[in-house]
């Protein structure tokens, strides 16, 4: 695919694609605040407290959308034992992350108000924290090996065994009897949000997944010259070896 | 002026609505910022090493 599976194909493809990237993200991001501070109205039940909504739900969006971006990625570096999708995975960890740490700082700023409590053991709640420890775990793993491809191989294992919470989270809300509200958004019959919260809402989603792909992108650069100046060091050390035999 | 006092305090929510915001800027920001970091760390090392050891451009795969 555009030889987007060798590192200088990946190269070329994300210098171009980068810009592009980063305009969208800041004209769909600004777009999005206008929409949600200041045309949105405010909720008849929830007041004002729903504009959390425009960034907590874009939040839990990129929580899940990175955890199975490093599934997917693990199980094509399992599978095909390709060394960039295993960068790919990597690269991932920290952001979606960094994200499903928003998404529960901003429920619980959310729950205060509207529930009475900053944090509930509910099914929402608690398989959304099981996946921010997925994350932390998986980067724990990665960094336990002195070896990088065991270290990707093992940490690939749990990516890919702890993706069946992703669902459990999606399903949550209907599987059990939950505080979260259930889901307006991702449903057969189409979303049940009216268009004046619905538009903020898309506009967010769409330019907070704009800022994944393209940190995603500068994360993975990072990586595979991380792997560059691995391959440098060790031939210098073969050299020296080499000519320390000869000599 | 009446029309800003009343946005900055959302209905009495403020004290919510605001630290959500300013948590998911900083995070994010701060997240953009760290990733830029390291692309330029690593960046530098790989000039240094390879005018260092010139000749050897430290293929990996492909």
């Amino acid at each position: 695919m555009l030889g987007l599976s060798t590192p200088s194909g990946f190269i070329k493809v994300s210098k171009l694609v980068s810009p592009w990237l980063w305009t969208a993200c800041v004209l769909l991001i600004g777009a999005g605040l206008y929409f949600a501070l200041f045309v949105s109205p405010a909720d008849y039940q929830q007041g004002q407290t729903v504009r959390i909504m425009y960034i907590h739900v874009p939040s839990a969006w990129l929580g899940m959308f990175g955890y199975s971006v490093m599934a997917l990625a693990s199980a094509a570096g399992l599978v095909w034992k390709n060394p960039l999708a295993d960068l790919v995975a990597k690269a991932s960890a920290p952001i979606g992350a960094s994200f499903t740490f928003l998404c529960l700082a901003t429920g619980s700023l959310w729950g205060k108000p509207m529930w009475g409590t900053w944090w509930a053991w509910d099914a929402r709640l608690t398989s959304m924290l099981i996946l921010l420890f997925l994350y932390f775990g998986y980067i724990a793993l990665q960094n336990a090996f002195d070896d990088p491809g065991r270290g990707a191989r093992a940490a690939a294992i749990l990516a890919l065994a702890g993706f069946v919470n992703v669902p459990v989270i999606k399903f949550s809300v209907d599987w059990w009897k939950t505080l979260h509200q259930p889901a307006s958004l991702m449903k057969m019959s189409g979303p049940a949000l009216h268009p004046s919260m619905l538009t903020p809402l898309l506009l967010m989603v769409s330019g907070f997944t704009c800022f994944f792909v393209a940190v995603l992108i500068v994360r993975v650069r990072t990586e595979i010259l991380a792997a560059k100046i691995r391959a440098l060091r060790l031939s210098e050390i073969h050299a020296a070896q080499g000519s320390g035999v000869a000599g | 002026m009446d029309a800003v006092t009343t946005f900055f305090e959302m209905g009495g929510y403020a004290r919510f609505v605001w630290p959500a915001y300013g948590l998911v800027s900083v995070v994010a920001l701060g997240l953009l910022v760290m990733s830029l970091r390291g692309l330029r760390c690593r960046q530098k090392e790989l000039a240094a090493l390879q005018e260092r050891l010139p000749g050897r451009r430290g293929r990996v795969w492909e």
